[in-house]
């Protein structure tokens, strides 16, 4: 299938006369076309529409109380309404900000060696290849290495803790690979600059290279962070759900949202059911943020193309 | 006024060689982590899986027995594999075509003004956590969904692959398809977007030249052109399906054991993937064995994963290499 | 402050190509240098050797010497990093720091290497801009971004930038050619007033630039495409223009090639 494998019969259609209008044939072709590549927007818009809508319908009501947001589960069955999500909120913040201090530091350094030293080496290669590897594991597979490392080998408990370094190896190949792209968008003009005025390599990566890439750097950054929020997986394994607050991450366990979410999934009964959903809102709202806030650092990004 | 005298003294010379060499070594060494990382978790998953497997009396690759409580131990993959690829495929299936109109909405249809928000819509998509795509669509989109079963299974009943089963609702391998599809559509999107948007213009020009007409023009210039992409992408949404773990877990039931004797070829049936298996037992990892069994399918998934994602960088790195 | 440099056998090599063959040339102190060829013959290429600056591409290498008064740029153990100290450089096209207000840019050199005193910063400064002919039209907005300055004005603000940490000498590489005519003009001025200070070398692929702001020219020139590029020959910018030795000088100053 090439372009020009295709002409001839184009000529052969368009030439005969070029003054005759398109053959009916070929236009009801082409606005088939479009009316389907408009639809398949519109089918897509469908479950983000649907999901938001139904969130906050479901959710709205036990998210609006005050209680939502200052109080835990402590003490609430399946037949207790009220409570909040504060202990869950607190702790998906928590491993999703201890997770942040171990990966981003590893994934900066990391893209700072893939971009600014070890290209077009064969260790650079190497990395680069193990970096593709580590993006496609599975969470769940990410959370059963955890496991054999953390449990079986070091003989320790599921603590929060082995959670979060579940969640260093799903993030760190997102924040590495964003920050890469940041760094490739640098002009090398400026960093010949700096090298000019006698500027050692690595005064100029951190005083002129990262500032000039930093609002790129922090959009993928919260783009991570809200990945690793909104992940179950490795949670399921490692992380099983408390109704208390807990702010231990090495002894103990610790809600989050999405255990929250798990743990009563399945209940039928209203109580439950609302918790549930003003669960996911509040999750969705978490990530949306994070999201949004991305986006608008990347808006008034310095770097350019 | 500074003297040059001044300035050579507070330009100390040559002190930051060592701080240099500092700070490449940390870079080295953030770097060597990802490496070790990578290789631990292949070390380890193989580490733990060998003893399971070693005690396992069953076949690995073509039992669907999965007994691992009391001795023998027994346990296979195969009806894992079978879930897992099932709900990948459809999905794929399903995302491709969609994922490759949205694309071209996107870069050749929208209006200037709207291709940027529809661009950041679609990835919003990709940000919903899975935990509230299972929510979402065992709790919503199930009954909506039942009717499009049944029809099915009257209309197309006689093929083995949509014979009607014990599996009640929506907990069916061909709907954690379609939810899988919905989850995968972002990243098919926007990576075919993308190799869309880079199609020479001269291609294009070219054949609307020519008179081709818009369509016309993206069958015979844009098409050929990102062919590689989409594959690629939609490699990458395979990878993902393939391990997607929650929101199957919540959709499919898994089969009782009486249902499980008999092996049926049905979209319809209700089953486990290799995630969703894992998922549903991570409280029972009491013993190294049970756990050793489940890191065997998860070492299964890990390979599984890491082969797609290969072959769809193979892909990429080709056609990069033809056109440059 | 101004040195000599005194290039002896000097070749480049990138990889296994050999860019520039065999230069030796003297460059005097205090005046300002052009180079002039056409484009290809190695005149950047080789202006990078003289503060090393070559070393950032990957698989660039020299072959012979280059002295800086007394000191061997090339001598084992001489860092290259104070090497472009000593050697400043302005680049074709205006590179301000985009992060960084008109006032960090001209510090930013003294700044990157330790110098923290604000007083010292502040004179630095006011005296590059001076020494750059800027001060006047950014006084009032030292505060704001250098990228806000128009294209001849960021050209200044670099050079100003490269004078604040007081290197020996100045290296231009086309420090006109993205710049308009009177952005040009203002340049070259600011070239004449600076070689009372300093050592400069400028390449430049406009002739009439040439003959205009240098003391000296050396003429660059290359036998056949793949083949690396040589000196021709360097004198007074007055007898290369008029009375050159080479018959390819002549050919390319009047206008036959190149």
């Amino acid at each position: 299938m090439s372009a020009a494998t295709h002409t001839p019969d184009l000529v052969e259609q368009a030439l005969p006369d070029p003054e005759t209008p398109q053959s009916t044939g070929r236009r009801v072709k082409d606005r088939t076309a479009t009316v389907a590549v408009w639809a398949a927007f519109v089918i897509a818009m469908i479950p983000l529409v649907w999901i938001i809508v139904a969130l906050l319908v479901k959710g709205g009501s036990v998210v609006v109380s005050a209680s939502w947001w200052t109080n835990s589960q402590r003490g609430m069955t399946t037949l207790t309404a009220g409570g909040g999500a504060y202990h869950a909120i607190i702790g998906t913040l928590l491993q999703a900000v201890v997770t942040a201090v171990i990966s981003v530091p590893l994934a900066i350094m990391t893209a700072i060696y893939l971009i600014e030293y070890g290209r077009s080496t064969r260790f650079g290669r190497i990395v680069s290849f193990m970096l593709d590897i580590l993006t496609g594991v599975p969470s769940i597979v990410a959370g059963l290495f955890i496991y054999a490392l953390w449990v079986t080998t070091f003989g320790l408990q599921r603590v929060p803790f082995a959670v979060c370094l579940a969640l260093v190896l799903l993030m760190v190949p997102v924040v590495t690979r964003s920050t890469e792209e940041m760094l490739k968008l640098v002009p090398n003009e400026l960093r010949e600059a700096s090298y000019a005025l006698g500027v050692s390599k690595w005064r100029t990566i951190t005083s002129i290279v990262l500032p000039t890439a930093f609002s790129g750097i922090i959009t993928g950054i919260l783009l991570g962070l809200a990945r690793v929020m909104g992940e179950t997986a490795p949670l399921l394994i490692l992380g099983p759900y408390s109704q208390s607050i807990a702010t231990n991450l090495f002894s103990g366990f610790m809600g989050t949202l999405p255990t929250m979410i798990n743990a009563e999934r399945n209940e039928v009964a209203a109580i439950p059911l609302d918790r549930v959903w003003g669960a996911a809102l509040t999750l969705i709202i978490l990530v949306l943020l994070l999201n949004l806030a991305g986006r608008l650092i990347a808006r008034y990004s310095a770097v350019r193309k | 006024m500074t003297t040059e005298t001044e300035v050579a003294q507070v330009l100390r010379p040559a002190n930051h060689r060592r701080q240099d060499q500092v700070f490449k070594a940390l870079a080295i060494g953030a770097s060597s982590v990802i490496v070790a990382l990578v290789v631990l978790v292949a070390v380890f998953l193989v580490t733990q899986a060998y003893p399971a497997l070693r005690q396992n009396t069953a076949n690995f690759f073509t039992s669907r027995i999965f007994s691992i409580d009391t001795p023998p131990i027994m346990f296979g993959i195969a009806d894992l594999l079978w879930a897992t690829i099932v709900t990948s495929v459809i999905a794929v299936v399903i995302a491709v075509p969609l994922g490759v109109s949205i694309a071209l909405f996107l870069s050749h249809y929208a209006p200037e003004r709207l291709a940027r928000p529809a661009a950041q819509l679609v990835a919003l998509l990709a940000a919903v956590p899975s935990i509230i795509y299972g929510l979402w669509a065992s709790q919503l989109v199930a009954p909506y969904y039942l009717p499009v079963q049944d029809f099915l299974e009257k209309v197309l009943g006689w093929i083995p692959l949509f014979s009607a089963t014990n599996t009640s609702g929506g907990a069916t391998l061909m709907f954690a398809g379609i939810v899988l599809a919905v989850m995968i559509l972002p990243i098919i999107t926007s990576l075919s977007r993308e190799v869309f948007a880079q199609t020479p213009t001269f291609h294009e020009e070219a054949a609307l030249a020519l008179g081709a007409t818009r369509w016309e023009m993206i069958r015979t210039a844009v098409l050929p052109f990102g062919k590689p992409g989409v594959i690629s992408a939609a490699m990458l949404g395979l990878g993902r399906a393939l391990g997607e773990t929650i929101a199957v877990t919540i959709i499919i039931s898994s089969l009782s054991d009486q249902n499980r004797q008999s092996f049926s070829l049905s979209f319809f049936n209700g089953g486990e993937t290799f995630a969703s298996r894992i998922a549903n037992n991570a409280a029972e990892f009491d013993t190294p064995t049970k756990a050793g069994a489940y890191i065997s399918a998860g070492l299964v998934l890990f390979v599984l994963t890491f082969v797609v994602n290969a072959i769809a960088r193979v892909v990429i790195e080709r056609r990069r290499a033809f056109s440059e | 402050m101004a040195k000599r440099i005194d290039v002896k056998d000097l070749n480049v090599y990138y990889s296994s190509f050999k860019a520039v063959e065999d230069v030796t040339m003297t460059v005097e102190p205090r005046s300002v240098t052009a180079f002039i060829g056409p484009s290809g013959c190695g005149k950047s290429t080789f202006l990078r050797t003289l503060n090393r600056m070559h070393e950032v591409i990957p698989g660039a290498r020299v072959e012979g010497s280059v002295m800086l008064d007394d000191l061997d740029l090339y001598a084992k153990g001489v860092d290259p990093v104070s090497v472009r100290r000593s050697v400043g450089m302005v680049f074709q096209r205006p590179n301000p720091f985009p992060t960084m207000s008109i006032y960090d840019n001209v510090i930013a050199g003294l700044r990157l290497n330790g110098v923290k005193g604000r007083k010292d910063l502040d004179e630095a400064v006011e005296t590059s801009l001076k020494g750059a002919n800027l001060w006047n039209e950014v006084k009032d907005r030292l505060k704001k971004p250098g990228a806000g300055l128009s294209g001849g004005q960021q050209q200044r603000l670099c050079i100003a930038r490269a004078i604040a940490v007081r290197p020996q000498v100045l290296l231009m590489d086309e420090p006109c050619s993205a710049l308009d005519p009177i952005s040009t003009l203002a340049i070259e001025d600011l070239v004449n007033e600076l070689k009372s200070d300093f050592t400069i070398v400028i390449v430049t692929h406009n002739m009439q630039q040439a003959a205009r702001v240098s003391d000296r020219t050396a003429f660059f020139n290359l036998a056949a495409t793949g083949k690396p590029g040589r000196l021709v020959e360097i004198g007074d910018t007055q007898k290369i223009f008029n009375n050159p030795i080479e018959r390819a000088t002549e050919d390319y100053i009047s206008g036959r090639f190149g």
